[in-house]
């Protein structure tokens, strides 16, 4: 390992600008003659438009235009799609209404488009906003996950019942065998609360339309600034694929939330041809909350089937999944394919059923959220694996081990082949962080100054690397998840990766120059990353699911193998060797047996000058680009251990201990990837302890501030201690399996093991608030503090 | 229209301004300086904090006007003489920043935290310090040890501290 | 936010001047609530006096059994506060743990007392430390002044000049905050004097910052956790939320007002 190359604790190349004030993000981005969209958002969860009166808002100071649905309708402007389709157990594609841009007759939840103002300045398009007059016809909402195929509310026309799918996946005769034989059946009800991902930079968009050359320019916060072009022109049609250029500069955070098309940068886009400027819109706050892609809410009922040995035998899983009002880009996919061939877990589990039944409601819509899906099914494996330990008097940590996958590959039932994995060093190596031996003691510590303590494990896995195009194009992908990378090698010998990848806080600018750096043998200052341009890179799918490393770079990985091939041509015909002699290593191209090598660099300049050989045996310059198609998804998997301290007199509880032993294949840059871990598990202690959007009644958003929605702060966790297995993975060039989500994806089981181990039942839902756990801890009859 | 001058950075600026121009407005639209960031409405996520008169205030709930003839420091105006603020570098040793939104609240606050606490600090006081910052990358888990680390360093480095 | 003028006085009369001349006035102190209140446009004044170029508003005193604070002191100031801190140091660390660092830097007093939001920390101090409200035309006693949620006594156009309190022998306030907004779900402000125990309820109750007279003649009794056993907080007088139900904040007030006991006893 070299100071900069794989492996090692590269601080970071990017920082520089952000620790400066540098970065540029989309809000900070400024065109000439610049106006201002502010969208009118509807205040009711269900109603229909009786009309829009926007006659007075044209004339108020300032406004430039007023557009609804029916002016984007007239310009055959088409409503945003769901990209992966979902059929029903009986055959039936899943039921997906219409998603305009701005509503058209009906508004489903409170914060949906009604109406857009473009002015000259934010507070103008706010006035002129305030004088347009809807009239609105209030219909009842529903909200309730539970409740919605039952309701007399009807969201979409085209699903009667608010039901988008029926969906199951597994064997139901083999996993009803499987349950008729058990010696113990574990039962156990689940709710996924709902959660609004809040990356610190609010969404925006800047739309610029140039009439000289008819080409259009979208700086938008996105994770996925092809795929958004894409979208944008092959299905919404605001313009040629080929004349629109999207730009996603550096992006404050997106866990999920920004990969989507949404109507705001749909209407920018469109309305600065219509207009004549350049149109702006950020976000605020409260508009991220209403708008922005929810994410999780599921509710579930789960059983695990075990025989006298405490082996388990099957898993039979029903889940609602709340999709919200209208279908977001990938959110039929979450509660489905990204749900259920996870609730394997780590388990040799031989039969396992899931029935999902996706259902609309009038709240805003939900999608990928840090996880995705996966969360979701480790939450219910996990739950249940730790209850039906209890329940047998089985220690939970020994439990999981006797049921662990030990030979690989792996089938499991529910499509996965995991490919490797060593989930029993992971857990032993966490129980000895934990110092798990100990634990009695501390809890009796604990309850000699009245307090509770409780440990809790998670033992997840999940699929990332997402993911082999013909693999998910089989489930319903509308596109193949590849990836694509572009290794342009200078004259002067330094190399600029365009990538498909985008970064928004994983460091690709580091660990990508850190693959280049150690492959080719150059100092990594000498290497840039160039990434969220479509001008620039021809095309990528993003990041998301934790691909970046195993999919993006193995793009990388693929091209440089490209260029080494091409060096060596080139290094042939100068050092007049034969091709076959010709090695590479440590940065040189050598003739093997001999001192004769040039050093990358020489061969690059050699390439351009091409003066040693002809352009009809060589092509002259040195740029090669790869596709890289994984072949099988990633397994990344560990073993979490949170311990707690519950005070019952107030229900606060107290995160005292947190282990996580992961492994995720190789990896890069320790640092970083500490950094996703550390990240991802206060994402899921979030979920478990602190967050739950919240819709009253009648459909309003309870939560729709950081006053109502509590975010993690610096005082909430602990912090962490984190360990590392390592199995490389076999299925990519570079054995990586991916960290992005596995600390959201662990955390919020082991924390709810831990309360229901300190409370001594299981009657606790997430968020676990003070007010819940106080509750709880009553219902335990616990011993109280003597107050 | 109402008159604001301002200290910022260590440039004088005088511009006339709408009175409702919030402070973080100022600094970005008016000057460009767009390292302070705005992640809220509601004065708690911190991305728009910069010193004012010494002091570390949201500067989206300030007022332009509010600060009129005063000494305004944001991220900018932190590094001196191309070298990066000791704490500005501890946050980059230390890894406590991923996409970089919150950071410049964040470090200003940090320096803050070290202005008023001095730069023995331990855990459990930079957590309850960092109240009124919210960062959703990290797990604060490497913010928290680089402001430690930085604020050792900023005692190391007094001429660079006295220059803020 | 909608437009308005911007005044800045620098006396309390020409801030009284001012406020007499506009309809659709407000003072701006600290501007913490009302800043974030108006950027939402849920109010729009069309004139905004700001109160804090006038040096008469603040300032701490000490003065015999009376602690004198100006009402554009800041929360910072008041936490700080080496007069604060001896004569009345719960006082100090109640304006510790009020929102956070930056928002203690701009917060005032006086903008607080006057808001009386329900689940705001000084009008918890103010009302168990007897504490009286001086303004620009006359003194009100605490228990005159806080007259339920966002209401005081008052007047339009009436400053907030400083607000006295009597130093306590022993005070402690104990908070537990609403875990995402840091205002107080429930705030127990306990004091005790020569004459007798005041204590003050912020955060839980319906109707704003409360007393409760059976916990306070148990404690003039007994000034010990065990004296309030038996004494529970109204259920039916408690606010309800997403956060805390009336039955778990009746049941804070007592968890608090026994950890503000302790406090406060083991003061010397």
């Amino acid at each position: 390992m070299t100071a900069t190359g794989i492996g090692a604790p590269v601080r970071r190349k990017e920082d520089q600008r952000f620790v400066t004030g540098q970065g540029r993000y989309v809000d900070d981005f400024n065109r000439p003659g610049q106006a201002y969209a502010y969208f009118l958002r509807s205040p009711h969860a269900h109603a229909a438009i009786r009309s829009i009166d926007v006659g007075a808002a044209q004339t108020m100071p300032g406004a430039l235009a007023v557009f609804t649905g029916d002016d984007l309708a007239a310009d055959k402007i088409g409503g945003l799609i769901c990209g992966w389709m979902i059929h029903s157990k009986d055959g039936t594609p899943m039921k997906a209404g219409p998603h305009p841009a701005l509503a058209q007759g009906k508004v489903r939840y409170v914060g949906d488009h009604v109406a857009v103002v473009i002015a000259e300045t934010l507070a103008q398009a706010k006035d002129a906003a305030e004088a347009i007059v809807v009239d609105y016809d209030v219909l009842p909402a529903v909200v309730d996950t539970a409740e919605a195929a039952k309701s007399s509310v009807q969201v979409h026309d085209v699903s009667p019942d608010n039901t988008v799918f029926n969906w199951h996946l597994g064997d139901k005769d083999a996993t009803e065998a499987a349950f008729a034989k058990a010696k113990h059946v574990t039962k156990i009800d689940l709710v996924n609360n709902r959660l609004v991902p809040n990356p610190i930079e609010p969404r925006a968009a800047l739309g610029e339309y140039d009439f000289g050359t008819d080409n259009y320019t979208l700086y938008t916060t996105s994770q996925n600034p092809h795929v958004a072009r894409l979208v944008l022109s092959a299905f919404i049609g605001v313009a040629p694929e080929h004349k629109l250029r999207v730009i996603a500069p550096d992006v404050g955070g997106g866990f999920g939330s920004k990969i989507f098309i949404y109507a705001e940068e749909t209407v920018c886009v469109w309305a600065a041809k219509k207009v004549k400027r350049p149109v702006k819109w950020t976000s605020d706050r409260t508009e991220a909350f209403l708008a922005d892609a929810h994410g999780r809410d599921h509710v579930t009922h789960a059983e695990m089937a075990t025989d006298e040995n405490g082996k388990i035998l099957g898993l039979r899983v029903h889940t609602t999944a709340n999709l919200g009002a209208y279908l977001s880009t990938f959110s039929s996919s979450v509660p489905t394919y990204l749900y259920a061939p996870l609730l394997s877990g780590q388990y040799d589990i031989p039969a396992i059923y899931c029935e999902v039944d996706g259902v609309y409601t009038n709240t805003a819509p939900v999608d990928a959220y840090r996880g995705a899906g996966r969360p979701e099914a480790t939450f219910v494996v996990e739950r249940l694996v730790e209850k039906t330990a209890r329940e047998l008097k089985q220690d939970p940590a020994e439990f999981r081990r006797k049921n662990y996958i030990t030979q690989f590959p792996h089938q499991t039932p529910v499509i996965m082949a995991y490919d490797t994995g060593d989930y029993a060093a992971s857990l032993d190596k966490a129980l000895e962080l934990a110092d798990y031996r100990n634990f009695q003691a501390r809890k009796q510590e604990s309850a000699r100054r009245g307090k509770l303590r409780g440990l809790g494990f998670s033992s997840y896995i999940e699929a990332c690397g997402i993911a082999p195009s013909q693999a998910v194009g089989s489930l319903g992908a509308g596109v193949g998840l590849w990836e694509s990378a572009e290794v342009r090698v200078n004259p002067t010998g330094s190399v600029e990766v365009l990538t498909g990848s985008h970064s928004h806080g994983q460091g690709h600018e580091t660990t990508f120059a850190q693959l280049v750096s150690d492959r080719l043998g150059i100092p990594i200052d000498q290497v840039s990353i160039v990434h969220g341009d479509t001008d620039k890179v021809q095309f990528g799918m993003g990041t998301y699911g934790s691909r970046s490393g195993a999919v993006g770079m193995s793009a990388i990985a693929k091209a440089i193998d490209k260029v080494i091939a091409k060096g060596r041509k080139v290094a042939a015909h100068v050092l007049e060797a034969s091709e076959g002699d010709i090695e590479f290593k440590d940065g040189r191209f050598g003739v093997a047996g001999t001192d004769r090598s040039l050093a990358f660099g020489e061969v690059a300049l050699q390439a351009y000058i091409a003066h040693k050989f002809s352009g009809q045996d060589l092509e002259p310059g040195l740029k090669e680009g790869a596709f890289y198609d994984p072949t099988n998804f990633t397994f990344p998997a560990g073993v979490h251990i949170c311990e707690v301290e519950i005070d019952p007199d107030t229900g606060v509880t107290t995160i005292e201990r947190w282990t996580a032993v992961d492994d995720f294949g190789v990896i890069i840059n320790p640092m970083i990837v500490e950094g996703q871990v550390h990240g991802g598990i206060a994402q899921g202690v979030g979920q478990a302890l602190l967050e739950g959007a919240v819709y009253d009644r009648s459909g309003q958003l309870v939560t729709a501030s950081f006053n109502d929605y509590c975010m993690p702060r610096a005082n909430d966790l602990p912090s962490f201690q984190v360990g590392m297995t390592v199995t490389p993975c076999p299925s990519n060039p570079l054995g990586i399996k991916g960290c992005g989500e596995a600390g959201a994806i662990a955390a919020p089981p082991a924390v709810i093991n831990a309360i229901t181990d300190a409370l001594g039942h299981e009657d606790i839902a997430m968020p676990a608030t003070p007010q819940a756990v106080w509750r709880a801890a009553q219902k335990a009859r616990m011993p109280m503090a003597a107050e | 229209m109402a008159t604001v001058s301002l200290t910022v950075n260590g440039q004088s600026v005088t511009a006339d301004v709408d009175p409702r121009t919030l402070l973080v407005q100022f600094l970005r639209d008016n000057l460009r300086l767009t390292g302070t960031h705005v992640g809220c409405d509601t004065s708690q996520c911190g991305a728009c904090v910069v010193h004012l008169n010494g002091e570390a205030v949201k500067s989206c709930t300030t007022l332009a006007v509010q600060a009129d003839a005063g000494v305004v420091t944001t991220i900018e105006g932190l590094a001196q003489g191309g070298e990066l603020h000791p704490m500005q570098a501890a946050f980059r040793e230390h890894h406590g920043l991923q996409c970089g939104y919150c950071t410049p609240g964040m470090i200003m606050s940090a320096v803050d935290i070290v202005n008023r606490k001095g730069p023995d600090l331990d855990e459990q006081t930079i957590r309850a310090e960092l109240e009124g910052n919210l960062c959703r990358c990290t797990g604060y888990h490497n913010i928290v040890k680089a402001v430690a680390a930085g604020a050792q360093a900023m005692a190391e480095a007094p001429l660079q501290q006295a220059a803020e | 936010m909608y437009a308005f003028d911007y005044h800045r006085p620098t006396s309390a009369r020409q801030a009284a001047d001012l406020a007499s001349q506009f309809e659709d006035m407000k003072f701006l102190a600290g501007g913490h609530t009302l800043l974030p209140t108006m950027k939402m446009r849920l109010a729009g004044p069309t004139n905004l006096v700001d109160l804090g170029q006038i040096a008469e508003l603040r300032g701490i005193e000490r003065s015999g059994d009376t602690l004198s604070i100006g009402a554009m002191t800041k929360h910072a100031e008041v936490a700080h506060s080496a007069d604060v801190r001896q004569a009345i140091p719960a006082l100090a660390e109640l304006a510790e743990v009020i929102g956070d660092p930056h928002v203690r830097n701009r917060g005032t007093m006086g903008g607080s007392v006057a808001n009386n939001d329900p689940s705001a920390d000084y009008p918890a101090a103010c009302l168990a430390l007897n504490a009286t409200i001086v303004t620009d035309r006359r003194e009100i006693a605490a228990d005159d002044f806080f007259q339920g949620i966002f209401t005081t006594a008052l007047d339009e156009g009436e400053i907030i000049t400083r607000i006295a309190f009597p130093v306590p022998s022993q005070a402690a306030y104990a908070k537990f905050r609403n875990p995402a907004s840091r205002y107080a779900l429930v705030g127990v402000f306990v004091a005790r004097f020569a004459d007798g125990v005041r204590m003050a309820v912020t955060g839980a109750g319906s109707n704003g910052v409360f007393r409760m007279p059976e916990m306070e003649q148990a404690l003039a009794q007994n000034f010990a956790p065990e004296a309030l056993n038996g004494i529970a907080a109204p259920e039916d007088e408690m606010n309800s939320d997403i956060h805390a139900d009336a039955a778990y904040r009746a049941h804070l007030v007592g968890v608090m007002t026994r950890r503000a006991v302790q406090a406060a006893a083991s003061r010397s």
